[in-house]
């Protein structure tokens, strides 16, 4: 292990765990207006006349006409309107705005409103869907041939359900509207995410609009896009009401009006011939939800993963994202990745069984290796090192004992074990950050040698502002006590980009890592320095093409071998999972302890993914709006889990890092239904598979 | 009959006056100003509004104001500047066991109600001790080493 990852104690702990933290919700309330949403109770309809209760003083609503901006949302496409435009388009589409000092008289105000609907005709299932929002596509050799020659060709349809991102705390923010500037505060992944959506609908000039990031209780992709929806929102009322503005969600309405991971129809037609994959033809069908958000890049993803680690030679993908009329659906933690790994994941299994052959031998012997040609016809540059993290986790499962073990069962208890096989891509898909983010970082060194590090990377919980620390500290090669990582503020820090798509330490830290070797160079003492340092495009990728989706979608994969053990109870359905294995390469930990922590509970997510997180959308509505049915793990379900880090360095990153956080969440969830299947001794197609489904199937093979 | 309820918060007497089905929760976070007790859910669910009243852990959601005459309510506030308290600190720290930290002051109430009841706490009974407490974020191991280091570390303290 090399000195860096030793772990240091993390630079937030001690303020979170007396309870001295701020979180917004924390923050004083004395002089405050306090916010409610009016939300949409039809899923779609034309809204005319709202009558509104006779308003206390100080009691104000607001709605599209006292948006003084565009009354869009900048996220990629501008379709989502800060508030309804005279049409709804799902259950919790907000309407307007409902502030005032008394939070208890703001609820109860808010009951008494009436909205004249007109109801429409609503579209549930994106299979039904007309509107269609985003379509991509890979063409790569020559599929007819492949199936032409085929020994045999396999067809399977795929579905995964929605999972809600569950962040303990809830979205909140506080607009405040001082001297002609707007500031926002609260719980956000991406400070300049808000401030170009802020500067959009409030019509003002970027110096009068100012981003601060507050202790953030977990994020997952939930506080990606969906904190610039409300801080335009909040930010109209606190324009006109001249107050400072706090809305903080309560559970429920997190639950029914956040973004959520987009269900997900796949359809794979494999051709196969002497046991190895010669072509896929597939079609991916993510259900966008009411408006476009981060659909495009969230489908991206799915579609350049929807191959797997395998290597195709002739492969086609045509990706969809449709519109329905539910909640939109956005970034969450594997960012369109956890769908098709999936989906292939699962297919890849049910050939195997069709031709005789293990799944794992099957999988190892299509797996692509260094040097391979990826989905998007770039290059995996970097090993791949699927084998060997393969061997360590079948080992430590014993995998193949079990295997042998778990067939023919017809007791009440029935076990199966289940293997998967993935990568994550690191960073943002294609020419992201050349073109879109343009990162910048900067070093600011005080005359008596204190280190600030700017940048506008978040800290939710995944220990950022540690690891920043640590790649700046020891490049300087000074104690962690002489560099400050401080909340970003964006009166203070440059443009880093957004913290997200495993993203921060690879890309971002690699910046710093770079600014801090020029710093340690031109080092004076007792002298005030600042050094920026831009992002520069690795010059060994293969120029992508956004058009023809080819080239190199990511500089580097993050890989991981994914082991599930479950034990079925037969009478009850319950599943069980008894034990559960992982290995990640995420290149060099910058902090062992908190790469491991990552790993852990984006395992455990994957997991609930897969058995036991079930949303479902019942016309409209979202049933499960809190922890009493929208079931997340706790301490006792998954109490056998073991995380292993397979290390080797990225040479492009700080200290050999990549991405590391989005990784976990792709696995686990289809080794879980393999495991699952081969309890059963059948072949499932669908996540989540709870009991209930356990029962159902039960009953129908009886 | 009075309308106040008598009760200590973190050592020291209080009389509270106001509506008597106020959830401690609220009260705590709004009346006292004890932001360190988080609101997750506000059903019961989450474990985040953990707290320790007459050496029980409640959730302070679930828990009306009007029901704590005589009672002796304890919170991070009041427990962080305990012995056990620092030595749970410091186990926690060891692993790396803070991620966001919003599920934290209410797991660190939970892992000194589990030592209080049970000094040499096996694996499986600190995992169904803190199972009432939601972490998104961990998935658990990390706190579970953490209660197991605590309980050794400060062996005789609880
Ligand atoms: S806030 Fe009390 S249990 Fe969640
Ligand atoms: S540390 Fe984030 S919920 Fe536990």
């Amino acid at each position: 292990m090399k000195t860096i990852s030793k772990a240091v104690p993390k630079l937030d702990h001690y303020e979170k765990i007396s309870g001295a933290a701020k979180y917004v919700c924390d923050l004083p309330t004395k002089g405050m207006l306090f916010g409610r949403m009016l939300r949409s109770t039809e899923a779609r309809a034309k809204f005319g006349n709202i009558t509104l209760p006779e308003l206390p003083e100080g009691y104000f609503f607001y709605d599209k006409n006292d948006v003084p901006g565009v009354n869009k949302v900048q996220i990629v496409l501008d379709d989502t309107p800060v508030f309804a435009e005279g049409i709804v388009e799902y259950i919790g589409d907000p309407i307007g705005l409902l502030v005032g000092s008394d939070e208890r008289v703001v609820n109860q105000l808010l009951k008494q409103i009436q909205v004249e609907y007109e109801v429409l005709e609503p579209v549930f299932d994106p299979r039904e869907s007309k509107e269609s929002f985003f379509n991509v596509n890979i063409d790569k050799g020559n599929i007819a041939e492949a199936f032409a020659n085929a020994d045999k060709v396999y067809e399977e349809k795929f579905h995964t359900g929605l999972q809600e991102q569950a962040y303990l705390e809830t979205n909140g923010l506080i607009a405040e509207y001082v001297d002609g500037k707007m500031t926002i505060r609260g719980s956000l992944q991406c400070p300049y995410y808000v401030f170009g959506a802020v500067a959009q609908a409030m019509g003002l000039e970027n110096e009068n609009v100012r981003i601060v990031q507050d202790v953030t209780g977990g994020g997952f992709g939930g506080k990606e896009d969906y904190p610039s929806v409300l801080a335009c929102q909040a930010a109209v009322a606190a324009y006109h009401s001249k107050k400072p503005v706090r809305i903080v969600f309560d559970r429920h309405e997190d639950m029914i009006a956040t973004s959520k991971r987009h269900p997900s129809y796949c359809t794979y037609r494999v051709a196969i011939k002497d046991k190895k994959v010669i072509g896929m033809d597939i079609d991916v069908l993510y259900d966008a939800g009411a408006y476009t958000t981060l659909s495009l890049v969230v489908l991206q993803r799915g579609v350049i993963g929807a191959a797997g680690i395998y290597n195709v030679p002739n492969l086609k993908v045509r990706g969809e994202a449709r519109k329905t009329n539910i909640v939109p659906s956005g970034a969450f933690r594997g960012f369109g990745g956890p769908q098709t790994f999936f989906a292939v994941e699962m297919m890849m299994t049910h050939i195997a069984k069709d031709l005789g052959m293990d799944a794992v031998e099957f999988k190892l012997q299509n797996a692509a290796k260094q040097g391979d040609t990826t989905s998007t016809s770039g290059r995996y540059h970097f090993p791949v090192p699927i084998p060997a993290m393969t061997e360590d986790v079948l080992k430590a499962s014993d995998y193949y004992n079990k295997k042998k073990v778990y067939q023919n069962q017809t007791g009440r208890y029935r076990r199966g074990i289940g293997a998967s096989l993935v990568y994550h891509g690191c960073g943002f898909t294609g020419n992201g950050e050349r073109d879109l983010i343009k990162a910048v970082v900067k070093l600011k060194k005080s005359k008596d040698g204190m280190v600030e590090v700017l940048t506008a990377g978040t800290d939710m919980g995944q220990g950022l502002f540690t690891t920043l620390n640590k790649i700046v500290s020891s490049t300087l090669e000074i104690p962690m006590e002489q560099v400050i990582v401080a909340l970003p503020d964006t009166d203070m820090v440059p443009d880093s980009g957004p913290t997200v798509a495993s993203r921060s330490i690879m890309s971002v830290g690699n910046l710093l890592m770079k600014a801090a070797k020029r710093l340690k160079e031109e080092w004076i003492d007792g002298e005030a320095q600042l050094i920026e340092q831009r992002y520069e495009h690795p010059d060994f990728m293969i120029p992508f093409d956004n058009d023809n989706f080819t080239g190199d979608a990511y500089p580097t994969f993050s890989w991981s071998v994914n082991v599930v053990e479950v034990e079925i109870d037969s009478l009850t359905g319950f599943i069980k999972v008894i034990g559960a294995w992982g290995c990640y390469d995420v290149g060099t930990p910058i902090d062992e302890q908190i790469v491991m922590g990552q790993m852990e509970g984006g395992f455990v997510q994957s997991l609930g993914y897969g058995m036991m997180e079930k949303m479902e959308a019942h016309n409209g509505w979202i049933r499960n709006s809190s922890f009493s049915d929208y079931i997340i793990p706790t301490a006792v379900e998954f109490e056998n889990l073991h995380v292993m880090l397979h290390v080797v360095d990225y040479p492009n990153g700080p200290f050999g890092a990549k991405g590391a956080g989005e990784l976990p969440n792709v696995g686990p969830a289809p080794a879980t239904i393999d495991a699952i299947q081969n309890a059963l001794d059948t072949t499932l197609n669908k996540a989540p598979f709870i009991a209930e489904d356990v029962m159902n199937f039960l009953r129908e093979v009886k | 009959m009075s309308n106040s309820v008598k009760f200590r918060l973190n050592g020291a007497e209080m009389t509270y006056t106001e509506n008597p089905a106020m959830r401690l929760l609220d009260a705590l976070r709004e009346g006292y100003l004890l932001t360190g007790t988080k609101c997750g859910c506000k059903e019961g669910e989450c474990g985040a509004c953990s707290v320790i009243v007459n050496g029980q852990l409640y959730n302070s959601c679930l828990v009306a104001m009007g029901s704590l005459e005589g009672a002796e309510v304890m919170t991070i506030e009041g427990f962080s500047k305990t012995e056990r308290f620092a030595v749970l600190e410091k186990a926690y720290q060891e692993v790396s066991a803070v991620q966001c930290g919003f599920c934290i002051p209410g797991m660190v109430l939970a892992s000194e109600c589990l030592l209080a009841s049970n000094p040499h706490p096996t694996e499986e009974e600190i995992r169904v001790g803190i199972s009432g407490n939601l972490c998104r974020c961990t998935g658990y191991n990390s706190i579970v080493a953490a209660v197991g280091i605590a309980a050794q570390k400060g062996e005789g303290l609880w």
